[in-house]
């Protein structure tokens, strides 16, 4: 092979070394999960915009149809995964983090598994703007983690990069679905990414790739070798949790820090993951919508743990089945990797777009936590912090609720890698404590700002009035000077020439009035402008 | 959300006790030298200690209203019981650990707070309010195998332990400390001069003193190689302690200050490089401020040892050191990602 991987990185500070426990989902090729009888689609993303549901409880749908289409800016549309009939629209369980029940439409398979795809695409012919549309209409979002759409973030990165970074590190325990996929489908992955390289118009594209995947890696190079494209070039770094996170690996690669606070697009970077890149290449070259996904199914409670291609919305007990579950086992269920991902509270949930895990674990491979004890501030959590923050401190202040504190020492950096807590030997559950702290310093910022807005909108309201009232005066004054004037006139005979002075003032309390409003307006348009851009700042598109 | 919930779900499965216990097994190999050529008195005074550190820890957090059992598997009390003893005097009679003890646990720490709360080391307070109360008793330290004909038995250590004023024959034994004797009783000589008239003098260091630290530098490599502690607060306190002394050795003239070897294989070097200074709780977090942190001490250690009242300043330079910690911490905030410098 000619094409060799680059080992040149820029080392990250901290970071921690568990147990991979890869191997076990990584013995047999990519399984083909079963039909279900029953699907349970979510139609909405938190967090993102509302979606218009497109079908009745009773359509007979296609496999790839639309169910619920997003608003074209954030929105995310919703297909189904295979034929059948929709047998109600109702609020359901999925698993995420908020733990909320979101708006699903719930599908009685008819086992034909029919697909309605939309026609292929010439992306050599094709404008990036329909590319664009195309992958909105497929329903494609980030599949590596934060699930945020792709067409929103390709539309905001639109020639403002020049680097592409593709994520295959893949760093969390357990989690093998994206080596998996690299193993048996390189060749659509680079197809994905030239099209990201046609869209966003950036020159170079890096691939990070973990050095614990030789297989992944081979294959994905004979794939660039294939593709002749020499903007593509694949860097293999050392194994070190969490290098995968998306400003981590950035760093990794390209020795560029994003700003704290900025998206990685105001870097000139755009970061996506091999498996939204294979979805993407799926979609524009054979018009299928994202109905499925690869996912791991792992952990000592499961006999044959495996990658599956898994449609969205099996519900995970039957996935867990088809791997022999043994539920006398079984301790817990989570979605995701053991330091990111979150327990589902029961199997009967769905699997949607950002499930790239599900481990089903007993209590010997990963035991119930210890009990919390007093932090002995040993600075185990500030050496593994990749972010160079520092936990125990930052802990300290949660629980003391010095939300000033904590942020002044950065914990809106904080990328809740868990790696802290992961080390800390008297058990703390930092990040827990860290979220709660974000999220009061968030609700505490919004208030500020209502705050804000509202005296804004009283000094103006006020200022108004003020406005008003010397408006008046000054009209009260004129007039009074007119009648003045029009009495010494009157007494000097010119009737005439009075009227023509009325009229010229009424025309000049209307300007008055014109330039007040004009005034009201620009100000009412710099603080939207204002407003949208802070609401910018705030959406942080993940990977 | 109930902490089954959170992420993360996998621990790397060190707990706090299971640093403690790694700490003491690490003060063994200095325990062995101490006992070697000082006598039983060191493993008296630990077991001594260490039982009222337990009664007083359990007594304290019963009136607190703490679950006791396990607060006490932090075994952070019985490190702080283990670090007092290996400081007292092997003569030190059993009311003088009683009282530091006392202090150590009972003020140094559960005052503050309890465990993680105090900004002073526990086991230094109560040695410095002993140093200060009982300056007699605290420096009346035991002569190494070498420089006396006998140690004192098992039975004589606990005669002294036992005895509110010491036994008769306890002069034969005592003495100054190697460090003590060459602050006072150096007179002008030259070093070389002094390490001949005197037998409480070894190769590089005070006799025996040199194998005590050697022991507890194996014990804290022990600790770096396990990543129970971190590099930085040792070698800054070394580092500091071995170039103060080279610029001060002066070539062993009769104003040197000792050379760098004697300083750091004597006294409390190596046991407060790696085990005191190090004490989590107490010392600087950040990565930058746990090396000031260390060379802080060290030079307030030379510094004492040399134009200062006492012998050696490890106690001293601690509490020194921690009193600075929060300061050291507010300026050396490491620069998180994506913050420019
Ligand atoms: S690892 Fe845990 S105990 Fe140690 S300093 Fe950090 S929070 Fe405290
Ligand atoms: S969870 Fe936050 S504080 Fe903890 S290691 Fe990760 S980034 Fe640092």
């Amino acid at each position: 092979m000619s094409i060799q991987a680059s080992h040149s990185f820029y080392p990250l500070p901290g970071g921690i070394h568990p147990s991979e426990n890869k191997a076990q989902s990584l013995q047999g090729p990519i399984r083909q999960a079963e039909l279900p009888a029953r699907l349970i689609i979510p139609l909405t993303q938190p967090g993102f915009a509302q979606a218009h549901v497109q079908v009745q409880p009773g359509d007979k749908v296609y496999k790839g149809q639309l169910l619920a289409s997003g608003n074209p800016v954030t929105g995310l549309n919703a297909h189904a995964s295979t034929s059948g009939t929709v047998v109600e629209i109702t609020e359901h369980a999925v698993p995420n983090m908020s733990g909320l029940p979101e708006l699903c439409a719930v599908i009685a398979s008819d086992g034909q598994d029919e697909w309605q795809k939309l026609p292929p695409l010439d992306p050599a012919e094709t404008d990036v703007d329909t590319l664009i549309t195309r992958i909105h209409d497929c329903g494609i979002s980030g599949l590596g983690g934060a699930g945020f759409p792709s067409h929103t973030k390709l539309r905001g990165a639109l020639s403002k990069v020049h680097t592409l970074v593709i994520n295959a590190a893949e760093c969390e325990p357990f989690i093998t679905a994206d080596h998996a996929l690299m193993r048996e489908h390189a060749d659509e992955i680079i197809k994905g990414i030239w099209l990201l390289l046609q869209i966003t118009g950036a020159g170079k594209c890096l691939i990070g790739i973990e050095d614990n995947k030789p297989d992944a890696r081979d294959a994905m190079l004979k794939a660039i070798e294939d593709a002749f494209d020499d903007r593509l070039s694949l860097v293999e770094v050392p194994t070190k949790y969490p290098s995968g996170a998306e400003k981590q690996l950035i760093w990794l690669l390209t020795g560029t820090e994003v700003p704290s606070g900025k998206i990685t697009i105001q870097s000139g970077i755009m970061c996506q993951n091999v498996g939204t890149a294979r979805a993407i290449a799926r979609a524009v070259l054979h018009g299928e919508a994202l109905v499925s996904r690869i996912t791991t199914f792992t952990g000592a409670a499961l006999e044959h743990p495996c990658n599956m291609e898994v449609l969205i919305g099996t519900p995970v007990a039957e996935l867990l089945a088809q791997c022999d579950l043994d539920e006398s086992r079984l301790s817990r269920v989570i979605s995701g990797g053991p330091l990111m991902g979150f327990h589902l509270p029961h199997a009967d949930l769905p699997i949607v777009k950002i499930t790239n895990c599900i481990i089903a674990t007993t209590e010997s491979e990963l035991p119930t936590p210890a009990p919390q004890q007093a932090c002995i501030r040993c600075g185990f959590c500030t050496d593994v912090c990749p972010v160079n923050l520092l936990p125990q401190q930052l802990f300290w202040f949660s629980r003391s609720k010095e939300l000033e504190k904590a942020e002044q020492h950065n914990i809106m950096d904080c990328i809740e890698c868990g790696a802290c807590a992961y080390v800390c030997p008297s058990h703390i559950p930092l990040v827990q404590y860290y979220r709660a702290t974000k999220a009061e310093l968030r609700e505490a910022k919004e208030k500020e700002l209502k705050a804000e807005y509202s005296k804004k909108r009283f000094d103006f309201h006020q200022q108004r009035m003020e406005e008003q009232k010397r408006q008046d005066e000054q009209r009260r004054a004129e007039r009074a000077a007119l009648a003045k004037k029009r009495k010494q006139e009157a007494a000097a005979g010119g009737e005439q020439a009075g009227g023509e002075q009325a009229g010229g003032e009424q025309k000049e309390a209307k300007d008055a009035i014109k330039a007040a409003l004009e005034r009201v307006n620009a100000k009412k348009a710099a603080r939207a402008a204002k407003a949208s851009q802070q609401e910018q700042n705030d959406t942080e598109p993940g990977s | 959300m109930s902490m089954l919930n959170s992420s993360p779900h996998g621990h790397q499965g060190h707990s706090t006790g299971q640093v403690m216990q790694q700490v003491m097994l690490a003060c063994v190999p200095g325990l062995t030298a101490l006992t070697w050529f000082f006598g039983w008195g060191t493993v008296i005074n630990i077991i001594w200690l260490a039982l009222l550190a337990l009664g007083i820890e359990a007594l304290i957090l019963h009136l607190r209203g703490r679950p006791i059992a396990f607060y006490l598997r932090d075994y952070s009390a019985l490190v702080t019981a283990v670090l007092l003893g290996l400081a007292l005097p092997p003569t030190a009679p059993w009311w003088l650990g009683l009282i530091g003890i006392t202090f150590a646990i009972g003020i140094a720490k559960h005052l503050y707070g309890g465990m993680g709360y105090n900004p002073f080391n526990p086991a230094m307070v109560g040695y410095v309010v002993l140093l200060i109360s009982f300056p007699l008793q605290m420096t009346r330290w035991v002569l190494p195998v070498g420089a006396t004909d006998a140690l004192p038995g098992f039975g004589e250590s606990l005669v002294m332990f036992f005895g509110a004023e010491p036994f008769a024959g306890i002069d034969a034994y005592t003495g100054a400390t190697a460090l003590d004797s060459f602050r006072q009783q150096r007179g002008g000589m030259l070093v070389s001069e002094f390490w001949s008239v005197t037998d409480v003098m070894g190769r590089w260091s005070g006799l025996g003193w040199e194998w005590v630290n050697t022991g507890f530098l194996l014990g804290g490599l022990y600790l770096l190689y396990k990543k129970i502690i971190g590099w930085r607060i040792p070698v800054g306190m070394l580092a500091a302690i071995a170039i103060l002394s080279a610029v001060f050795y002066d070539g062993g003239s009769s104003a040197s200050g000792g050379s760098p070897l004697m300083h750091l294989f004597g006294g409390a070097t190596m046991l407060g490089a790696f085990f005191i200074a190090t004490d989590p709780v107490t010392a600087s977090t950040t990565p930058k401020g746990r090396l000031i942190y260390g060379a802080m001490i060290g030079i307030i250690v030379y510094v004492i040892r040399i134009w200062g009242n006492y012998a050696d300043g490890v106690a001293f330079a601690v509490l020194l050191g921690n009193f600075s910690a929060p300061l050291i911490d507010a300026y050396t905030q490491p620069r998180t990602y994506g913050h420019r410098k």
